[in-house]
This record gives structure tokens, C-alpha cells and sequence, in this order.
């Protein structure tokens, strides 16, 4: 049986960028023990000389021609913008002080 | 006039015996005497719809030659971009947000005339069988308000059987058009992916989701997926081929000659037994109508719900990487000093719900270095072998059928609670999602036990989409004559204002 602790919950959360609360992890960690269990189920099957897929088309690389093409103007793409400043996102800061 | 098919209104306008724009007024106004029960809708554009109407009608006075649901009216699941129209996903996160531009869909509809009334509830991100996972609350399924719609796409789904509107948009990553349609006596198809392009289609699981009609006939629904469909240049993953004919194939209704393959993993232990029977009498209305019933087995299909909640919140994980709270949607706690990484984690816990929270946690663990194969890995394995098992049926039977789902609309509330059986729900409908093939769920009657819709779903091979409908015409048109009326026709009044 898989399980994950809260502490292996909040570093995922971490990974993903989610704050959680303390009832949050206790909740997801004992979610977690069932789900793992359910899912694990793929390795009976999932031998070594099964291929893997992972999209349903055979695809590579897909290219058009390399034409220029109308895009958004500056005020479109910054129209949902949760601040902006001359003509730029803000964003809330990225690198320390230093 | 609502209750019509949408092609016997468009054949009514096309004659000039009403207006887009009395049809459009009179959908909008069910919508404002109905939806506070059904709460199928999150925006309508009042507005914009009656402008649109009016336009197609200009054009149809000018005699200006007109595709064939121009002036209808048409539901759109707000997974799907539209140009200035709010478009939340059922998300906190994108509270407010219009966006610039129009997916691929929302553009074909507006080509072909087709009039958007609104936005649809859906689970959060799509993410869900019943529609609560909304952040906006859940809708109500018209045939007993006190059950769930199915999910994600409930609001489309209710919105048809509310008749608040005759056509809608719905999006499919593992049932989400066909549970839906199956729970409220609806049509719900599923094209072969890449059959109609994902463009301003919010992405969940980029390899399993797909766009495709919702209706009340299964002409209707494949006048709609010829409208929507073909090759679009934005999205890579959409197929440069002729979009498979099937208008045609519903119009003809014809199964003679052709083998239908019962899966014999999608039936008995664990399918109410109203689900069954009335999947039976559909077999053999089909042998009637000189089709050929043969049994096919899948015995890698009883692996394809464990690989879905695997592979989906994988690609979910990476793919709502992109709420960051930067560019667009929700951003908490910008104070001054705050760090991005802090207004990303808070802006997340409060965007997002608890559904969508616990599947980004689950791929982020199962694209885990360590965990990678055993997970993710093993997933994409059963992926292969439920593309075999579907080949290897293909050989014996033209298409594959089986219940939509396991059981009628359940109590809102009732799963809430327990993920995993909330996650049952989609056991019949996420092998074809696996192998990006077509599905189709229709209604087959309602279950004796508990007087709700039950739906037949047709499973057909890469792009020979026709052949469902086909087989979905014919099952229609031989309940039909049973029935004497509709199915929805026996669909309680909903009280309205009135």
C-alpha cells in the first residue's frame, strides 16, 4: 500500500505552488492513500515490452509557413492583466534585493 | 417552438415562418424564466445573441446564401474562449476574464450563423462527473432538480433538456460530453481527437480533451459537428483530413449489414439494473433494423479508469501551471515586498478548488522523479494496450457499443465526498478517450427503478465518425416509432416564473 504522509503533500504543494491549509494536507494525505492504491493497478499490467503512448496521433513535428499573420495589439493582450505598467505586466517581485 | 429540433428551426427560418431573432428572444426568455432552477447557464449575452440574430436575419432578407443552423441558437460550455465574453472554466481563478480572442470553435459557430445565448456551467477545469465542482455552484439536471446534470459539461447538457437551448458545445476528456447527455435524455458526441480544433479550448488533459456537439437528435448533433469541425493551422493536434460525412450517415439512418460489437467489460457487475435492461431492448432494436450483434472483449478496459486518473492529472498539472496570477485571472496578496513565488502560491489556494487542488498534487506526485515510471509511465502503457484492445474489436465489429454509464443521475451531494466514486462514473466512457477514437451517448429510455434517462453509447474507429451516427440514427428513429414521441417529451414542467 502507497501512502503519502502531510509532509509528502505539502512538498508537492510547494512544487506546485498551492498554499494549503493544515486541515487541507491532512485531508489530501488520507485522500491519497485510497486514490494511490486504485491507480497503482496499471502496473500489473504495464510490462517491459509494452510501448508506451503518449497522444493518440502518430504526430512529429507539425511546421507551417512561416508567413506573418496579425497578432494581439499591446491593449488586447494586456486586457486581463492583474496590473499593468507602460504597456508591460507587473508582476510582483522576482529576484532578492541584491 | 423552443421544444422543436434545431433543424426543424432552422427549416422554419430558412422558410421565413419566424426570425432568428424571435427565436433567439424566446430562448432567452426560458433562460430568465427557468435557469434560477436549473442554474445551466453562468453568463448569458443577451445582448450580443440578439445582435447576432439580427445580423443573420439581414443576411437571410438579402438573400445571402446561408449555412444550414444559421439563426439557431446554441449553448457554449465555458471551457471555450470568446472574444469579450467572460469565460471562467467553473474556476475562481478566471473570475472576470474575457479574452481577446476567439477559440477555433466560437469562430466556425459565428461562420455558420449560429447564434451563442451564453456561457455554461461546468466543473471546475472540466474536472468532474457531476458538475458541483463548479465554483459557482452546481446545476440542477431539469428531469429531477435534486440530481446532477452529469459533468463536467452539466450546464450544456441541462440547458438542451431545459430547452433553453437546441444546440450546445460541450468538451470530452473522459466522458464529459457523454455522461452529461446520458443523465438527461440527451445527444453528446465525441469526434476522433484532433477531429475539431482545441484553440481557445482551456486545456485540461491536452492528449484526451476534445470539443464536439451537444443536442436533442442526433441529426442535430451531426449538423453541429460539421459546422465546428475540420483541419485549423492553430491547433497542431488537429487531423488535415475531410471531415467525416456525417450528416449523411444521419440522415440515411442505415445499419443494415453492419456488426455491432457489444464490449463485454462495460456491462453486468456494477450497471443498475434499469441500465442494462434498457441496453438489451436497444440491441435489439438495432438486430431489427438488420444490424449483425457480436460480442467483442477488451480485457485491458478494466485498467483504463486507474491509467485515465493518472494520465489526466499529469498533463493537468503541467497544464494549469499557467495560472500564475501574472498575465491574467485572479492575483491575491501583491503587497508590497511580496515575493512572485507567494502570490502564486496564495493566488492558487484561493483560485482553485478542491478537486482541481487534490489533481495537480496527484500528477505533480506521479511526474515525480522516483515515481515517474511506476505512475506516469505505466499509464501511458495501459494507453497502448486499450488501443490494442480497440484495434483488435475493430477487426470483428464496425462499431463498439455499451451503457453510457453505470447508473442514472445520482442525488447532488450523494458523492461528493468519495472521489473515487465519483470517478466510477466514467469507467464506460474514458476507454475511448484513451484511444482517441469516437463516442456517442444517446437516450435509450428511462431505468424502470427510478424513472431517470439512461444512454446508449457507440463507440466508432479514428475519423469514421459517420458510423456512429449511423448506428445512432437508426437506434433513434426505431425508439421513436416505440415511444410515439420523444423521450423528453415525458420530462417534468419545471416551474418557471410563471
Amino acid at each position: 500500500m502507497t501512502s503519502l504522509s502531510r509532509d509528502d503533500v505539502a512538498k508537492l504543494a510547494g512544487l506546485a505552488r498551492i498554499e494549503m491549509s493544515e486541515e487541507e494536507l491532512v485531508a489530501l494525505s488520507s485522500e491519497f492513500t485510497v486514490i494511490l492504491d486504485a491507480v497503482a493497478r496499471v502496473q500489473e499490467v504495464a510490462s517491459a515490452d509494452v510501448a508506451a503512448t503518449s497522444h493518440p496521433l502518430p504526430l512529429r513535428n507539425v511546421f507551417r509557413p512561416d508567413v506573418v499573420v496579425p497578432s494581439l495589439s499591446p491593449a488586447d493582450a494586456l486586457s486581463g492583466a492583474p496590473a499593468q505598467e507602460e504597456q508591460r505586466f507587473r508582476v510582483p517581485q522576482i529576484l532578492g534585493e541584491e | 417552438m423552443i421544444r422543436n429540433s434545431a433543424s426543424d428551426m432552422a427549416s422554419k427560418l430558412a422558410a421565413g415562418e419566424i426570425t432568428s431573432v424571435e427565436l433567439t428572444q424566446a430562448h432567452l426568455d426560458r433562460i430568465s424564466d427557468v435557469d434560477k432552477e436549473v442554474h445551466a447557464f453562468l453568463h448569458v449575452d443577451t445582448q450580443g445573441a440578439l445582435a447576432q440574430a439580427a445580423a443573420v436575419d439581414a443576411k437571410r432578407k438579402n438573400g445571402e446564401k446561408l449555412a444550414p443552423l444559421a439563426g439557431v441558437p446554441l449553448a457554449l460550455k465555458d471551457v471555450m474562449a470568446q472574444k469579450g465574453i467572460p469565460t471562467t472554466c467553473g474556476s475562481k481563478i478566471l473570475e472576470g476574464w474575457r479574452p481577446p480572442y476567439d477559440s477555433t470553435v466560437v469562430t466556425n459557430l459565428k461562420n455558420n450563423g449560429i447564434i451563442i445565448l451564453g456561457k455554461t456551467n461546468m466543473d471546475e477545469f472540466a474536472m468532474g462527473s457531476s458538475t458541483e465542482n463548479s465554483a459557482y455552484g452546481p446545476t440542477h439536471n431539469p428531469w429531477d432538480l435534486t440530481r446532477i446534470p452529469g459533468g463536467s459539461g452539466g450546464g450544456s447538457s441541462a440547458a438542451l433538456a431545459a430547452f433553453e437551448a437546441p444546440l450546445a458545445i460541450g468538451t470530452d476528456t473522459g466522458g464529459s460530453i457523454r455522461q452529461p447527455a446520458a443523465v438527461t435524455g440527451t445527444v453528446g458526441v465525441k469526434p476522433t481527437y484532433g477531429g475539431v480544433s482545441r484553440f481557445g479550448l482551456v486545456a485540461f488533459s491536452s492528449s484526451l480533451d476534445q470539443a464536439g456537439p451537444c443536442a436533442r437528435t442526433v441529426l442535430d448533433a451531426a449538423l453541429l459537428h460539421e459546422a465546428i469541425a475540420g483541419h485549423d493551422p492553430k491547433d497542431s493536434t488537429s487531423i488535415n483530413a475531410p471531415v467525416p460525412a456525417v450528416v449523411h450517415a444521419a440522415r440515411a439512418g442505415n445499419v443494415k449489414g453492419m456488426k455491432i460489437g457489444v464490449v463485454k467489460e462495460l456491462n453486468g457487475d456494477g450497471y443498475q439494473p434499469g441500465v442494462r435492461k434498457r441496453f438489451e431492448e436497444s440491441l435489439e432494436l438495432l438486430a431489427a433494423a438488420g444490424a449483425e450483434i457480436v460480442e467483442v472483449s477488451a480485457p485491458n478496459f478494466e485498467y483504463a479508469l486507474a491509467a485515465y486518473y493518472l494520465i489526466a492529472p499529469s498533463e493537468c498539472s503541467s497544464n494549469l501551471a499557467r495560472f500564475d496570477a501574472m498575465r491574467y485571472g485572479l492575483r491575491v496578496g501583491d503587497v508590497d515586498g511580496a515575493s512572485a513565488e507567494s502570490v502564486m502560491n496564495l493566488t492558487r489556494e484561493v483560485g482553485f478548488g478542491r478537486e482541481v487542488k487534490r489533481r495537480i498534487i496527484l500528477g505533480t506526485y506521479a511526474l515525480s522523479s522516483g515515481y515517474y515510471d511506476a505512475y506516469y509511465g505505466s499509464a501511458q502503457k495501459v494507453r497502448t494496450l486499450i488501443t490494442q484492445d480497440f484495434n483488435k474489436a475493430f477487426e470483428i465489429a464496425d462499431v463498439l457499443v455499451s451503457p453510457t454509464c453505470p447508473t442514472t443521475a445520482f442525488k447532488i451531494g450523494e458523492k461528493a465526498n468519495d472521489p473515487l466514486a465519483m470517478y466510477l462514473n466514467d469507467i464506460a466512457t474514458i476507454p475511448v478517450n484513451m484511444a482517441g477514437i469516437g463516442g456517442m451517448s444517446l437516450p435509450s429510455g428511462l431505468a424502470d427503478e427510478d424513472g431517470l434517462p439512461v444512454g446508449f453509447q457507440i463507440m466508432s474507429p479514428v475519423m469514421k465518425d459517420e458510423r456512429m451516427y449511423s448506428v445512432g440514427s437508426a437506434l433513434e428513429a426505431a425508439l421513436l416509432s416505440k415511444w410515439g414521441a420523444p423521450l423528453l417529451s415525458k420530462i417534468p414542467v419545471l416551474a418557471g416564473s410563471k
